[in-house]
């Protein structure tokens, strides 16, 4: 299908972006990679009336390690950090599930800041945002993830507001990412990401709520010594997961917990 | 309202005036009149729309032709020479990589990207390398097969088609 028309401005800076998407009105939208947005106006599903494409804005790609965070420019594209070596040393379960997104062709023009601001639950880095309280940084302030994601799509984030950064805590323990799908390319129907941390083990669930979930329930019992099968039941506990064609949400359920279980161990969380 | 668009497809520069919906797909096959590069889905999946944009493979169907402006775009009008094919067009047809052709051309741009960063793939890096592209006749058996073939024929006798040549 074709979008409906819409006006097109290429910003030349962060600050060009803001002036122009405050002067378009609230029914402008940042354009990044566009591996969501596209598909979205394609559906009509998403119809502004301007994008402001911020993708040649270079200021906006990198990596960087200031002390205990990394810091991730929003237009770093997932093929950029599956095989950047900073990302490799020290968030490597990053590297591990942008290598997961999408497919190759998606991986070369989707960004980690487009990803974000699109709030899906099925998306990597949303999860990965949540379980490890990653902070995102827009023109206006810094937001904590667990006030970020609000539902499916949903977000805090003005019309005139751009995101400009995420940061992550630097977690070099052992990590896991498993993405279960009926495609290689495909959304994942459950994906559980689990990074070791100094302080006991964070648990991740991609695709299991409208917002992206953080398996408290499943850490807690990891922390009171339970085997990995016991804290991946512990997991679930209270999600009521969306049912789709490809998937029951009691199947959904129980893959979460068979896969929590097995991230866990690949992650070296539990004694196997 | 349209927008100026000042690109390159297959190294000849172009200037055209189009609306920022038309999509790079569309804006090949109907504005620039290239038809190799094939719509299959229209919906982001099938990846028969695959071509290059400063080298690294995208989908055509998934990007504006405004977001070209100022880059390189590669399809698979550009990859032979004169009635020369490629080595990997060759290897396709060797290898029975091929049924109906639809889904070819972006196997062919998506071969393409794999191999200019990665000469000499396995297997398995050749199904994962080509996770974006869906042919509906081969069952994929021929067409890694036609890849590997490619990579041997492309080390075996770099030719002028190999990167940076």
């Amino acid at each position: 299908m074709i979008p409906v028309a819409f006006d097109y401005q290429r910003a030349t800076s962060v600050e060009d972006a803001v002036d122009k998407l405050t002067e378009a009105g609230d029914e402008a939208r940042v354009l990044s990679g566009g591996q969501s947005l596209i598909p979205f106006m394609r559906l009509r599903f998403a119809v502004p009336d301007t994008l402001v494409d911020i993708s040649g804005i270079r200021d906006l790609s990198f990596v960087r390690v200031d002390a205990d965070r990394i810091r991730i420019g929003a237009m770093t594209r997932h093929s950029d950090l599956a095989r950047d070596p900073v990302i490799a040393a020290n968030l490597p379960l990053l590297g591990a599930m942008a290598g997961k997104i999408g497919d190759t062709q998606v991986r070369n023009r989707g960004t980690l800041g487009g990803s974000v601001a699109h709030a899906d639950p099925a998306a990597e880095y949303a999860t990965l945002c949540t379980m490890l309280d990653a902070e995102i940084v827009t023109t206006r302030r810094a937001i904590p993830a667990s006030e970020f994601f609000l539902g499916r799509y949903t977000t805090p984030l003005a019309h005139d507001e751009v995101l400009s950064e995420v940061t992550f805590p630097v977690a070099t323990g052992g990590h896991s990412y498993i993405k279960f799908g009926s495609r290689l390319f495909d959304w994942a129907i459950v994906g559980v990401a689990a990074q070791v941390l100094d302080d006991g083990v964070r648990i991740g669930l991609v695709s299991m709520a409208d917002v992206p979930v953080r398996a408290v329930e499943g850490e807690r019992a990891l922390a009171q010594g339970a085997t990995a099968e016991e804290a991946g039941r512990a997991s679930t506990t209270g999600l009521a997961p969306t049912a789709s064609v490809r998937a029951s949400a009691p199947y959904k359920l129980h893959l979460a917990e068979v896969l929590t279980a097995r991230a866990l161990r690949e992650a070296g969380a539990v004694r196997v | 309202m349209k927008h100026h668009l000042s690109t390159s497809v297959n190294g000849v520069s172009r200037q055209d005036e189009v609306e920022p919906r038309l999509l790079l797909a569309q804006y090949l096959r109907d504005v620039v009149g290239q038809t190799g590069t094939n719509i299959g889905c229209d919906t982001s999946q099938c990846g028969a729309c695959t071509v290059l944009i400063d080298n690294e493979a995208v989908k055509s169907c998934t990007v504006f032709a405004v977001q070209a402006g100022g880059h390189e775009v590669s399809t698979i009008e550009g990859v032979a020479q004169g009635s020369e094919l490629h080595p990997i067009q060759q290897a396709f047809i060797d290898n029975h990589g091929l049924q109906c052709g639809y889904c070819t051309p972006g196997f062919v741009m998506a071969t393409k990207y794999l191999l200019d960063q990665n000469p000499d793939p396995t297997e398995e890096e050749i199904r994962e390398a080509l996770d974006g592209n869906i042919c509906r006749c081969t069952g994929y058996t021929n067409i890694v097969k036609s890849v590997l073939a490619a990579a041997a024929a492309l080390a075996a006798a770099p030719s002028p088609h190999a990167e940076g040549a």
